[in-house]
């Protein structure tokens, strides 16, 4: 009995701190991943500004939360933060249309190299991260309001008479959900919609789509605003699961670009699978196995150290190595994407 | 007056002229063939029909009104349609989607037009929920044409459709090409195979380095000495 019962305590530990962290900080990347895919596999560019239009998004969602935090509206058990989404949404694709007709336009016309948009994305990087900067200011922010959680490690230990307790935040469950109507939502739209197919089409072959009478403008014009959409419902969520500081999105940036490449570039369901992939390899290296073995093997084989296989601090090295093996092994990505 | 009618084109893509006043026309109900050597500017001459490249001289005039300053889009839009040779589907979507892309400009029902475009094609029936990419060089072809067909144009012009098929295919892809003749749609071929090609012509043109060296019909051509020796092989 007292196997079953390690056992079990075994497995909620992982639960509690690889699997639900790794599910939510999973579908957060896939959200960002398939902004940055999006952009390739239509501008054929690699969006280097994508985590710092995220970092605009968010940015306006939580000024718009304050304010209406200030003005006492809530959503009750939610966070206010979702009720400041649709600003956020509606200022980032302003910022993201502008950028393109201002800066990505004039290059597009010009036929210019991917190389050159993708510095011309680093310009629009430093531009829209001094933006965020400028207004919010480079400090940690927090806004989240509502319940804390959906399931206490407390009220776990309570009701299932554990030792270990499993704590799903609310912020966890309302990044899950969210990702998963989103992704089904932008599966619908790319799969069945007119406007979806003409994308698809013009991602797959654009001088075959322009010659059945697919109008360029308007493509890019409805990729940008989906970007946008993505980017700010992403970067909100993470904001909510840990807090908002502009430079962890920058930072953001390789993790969800190794994942965009990872499951495949210009693939949308392979940026869904990079995403987990890369977010479940950072959480897993970076875990302190110890409590674990120590439930699951016998006292005297106890492990001595943490059996953590790399600190913390290195989290984002496990990004890269995984980049460089995939880009070793199988450029082209877990699901075929095109190559870079 | 032709139907579409390319007089006089001169031009290329940058650089040196590759049409050196060549000129093309097509009717409706009529298959005419563009053959000739590599470089003659075969594939180019069509292109300049379609307004792919910037003219210097010549007009093109589509249903008597000149159409030279259209885009290529406008073209299309205007009933012309354009297989090219490589990249010609969508691979990565099915062959049902490929059709419907290529129906992207039409408002009304299309699906009386797929149904045209099985009778013509069965094999694309049974394919309809397959990617386009994963089909066999013949299959490929043919979801190219029908999806060009999908627009119902007046105009269908083929950049060698039969590049890299099998004979066996060609000659079906030529029947296939007869049974679109019959609908009163005006096509138009560039072919490396000009034999065969001209076998089922109503024109064609011979062209050599940028100029119309002999146009009649495709019997006449082929039974033209002159022609046989120097383009035909004998």
């Amino acid at each position: 009995m007292e196997a079953v019962t390690d056992l079990v305590n075994a497995v909620v530990l992982l639960l509690n701190f690889v699997i639900v962290p790794g599910l939510s900080y999973g579908s957060q990347l896939a959200l960002g991943a398939l902004g940055i895919t999006l952009v390739f596999g239509i501008l054929r560019f690699a969006n280097f500004a994508h985590g710092d239009t995220m970092a605009f998004g968010t940015m306006i969602t939580v000024l718009v939360t304050w304010w209406l935090q200030s003005k006492g509206i809530s959503l009750g058990p939610l966070p206010t933060a979702l009720l400041a989404l649709p600003a956020g949404i509606l200022l980032t694709i302003a910022l993201v249309v502008i950028t393109d007709r201002s800066v990505y336009r004039y290059y597009r016309h010009a036929k210019a190299v991917p190389v050159t948009f993708m510095i011309a994305s680093m310009g629009v990087m430093f531009m829209s991260n001094g933006i965020v900067r400028f207004v919010i200011g480079p400090n940690d922010q927090r806004f989240l309001d509502g319940e804390r959680f959906i399931v206490s490690a407390r009220e776990f230990k309570a009701a299932t008479g554990l030792s270990e307790g499993l704590s799903i935040k609310l912020s966890q469950g309302l990044t899950i959900v969210i990702a998963i109507i989103l992704v089904a939502l932008l599966f619908w739209f790319l799969h069945k919609t007119r406007t979806g197919k003409a994308m698809r089409a013009y991602s797959d072959n654009e001088d075959l789509a322009l010659l059945s009478g697919v109008d360029p403008d308007r493509i890019v014009l409805v990729t940008w605003i989906i970007t946008a959409i993505l980017a700010t419902i992403a970067g909100t969520l993470y904001g909510l699961d840990k807090s908002f500081k502009p430079f962890t999105y920058l930072q953001l940036l390789l993790p969800m670009f190794a994942a965009a490449i990872v499951g495949g570039i210009g693939n949308p369901i392979g940026a869904i699978v990079g995403g987990y992939v890369i977010a479940f390899s950072e959480v897993m290296v970076t875990y302190a196995y110890k409590k674990v073995f120590v439930y699951l093997l016998p006292q005297s084989l106890e492990p001595e150290g943490l059996l953590q296989l790399l600190s913390t601090d290195y989290k984002f090295a496990v990004s890269f190595v995984i980049l460089v093996l995939v880009l070793l092994v199988r450029p082209t990505g877990i699901l075929r994407g095109k190559l870079l | 007056m032709s139907f579409l009618n390319g007089e006089n084109m001169v031009g290329g893509y940058g650089g040196a002229d590759i049409l050196k006043g060549c000129s093309i026309d097509v009717n409706e109900g009529e298959i005419a063939v563009i053959v000739g050597p590599n470089g003659a500017g075969k594939s180019t001459a069509m292109r300049a029909l379609l307004g792919m490249l910037e003219m210097k001289e010549g007009m093109v005039s589509f249903r008597g009104r000149d159409i030279s300053k259209l885009s290529p889009q406008d073209r299309i839009a205007e009933g012309i349609a354009f297989v090219p040779q490589t990249s010609n589907v969508f691979t990565s979507m099915t062959v049902f989607e490929n059709l419907e892309m290529g129906a992207f400009l039409r408002d009304d029902d299309i699906s009386e037009t797929i149904e045209q475009i099985y009778q013509l094609f069965p094999i694309l029936a049974d394919k309809k929920d397959q990617l386009a990419g994963e089909l066999s060089g013949g299959q490929r072809q043919q979801v190219a044409v029908a999806r060009a067909l999908m627009s119902q144009p007046a105009v269908l012009m083929l950049d060698e459709p039969t590049a890299g098929v099998s004979p066996i295919v060609m000659d079906e892809l030529f029947d296939r090409i007869l049974e679109v003749r019959q609908t009163g749609v005006a096509v138009l071929m560039v072919e490396q195979n000009a034999r065969q090609a001209l076998d089922i012509a109503d024109r064609g043109f011979v062209l050599v380095i940028g100029e119309n060296r002999h146009t009649d019909s495709g019997a006449a051509l082929l039974a033209d000495p002159e022609v046989r020796r120097s383009f035909l092989g004998g």
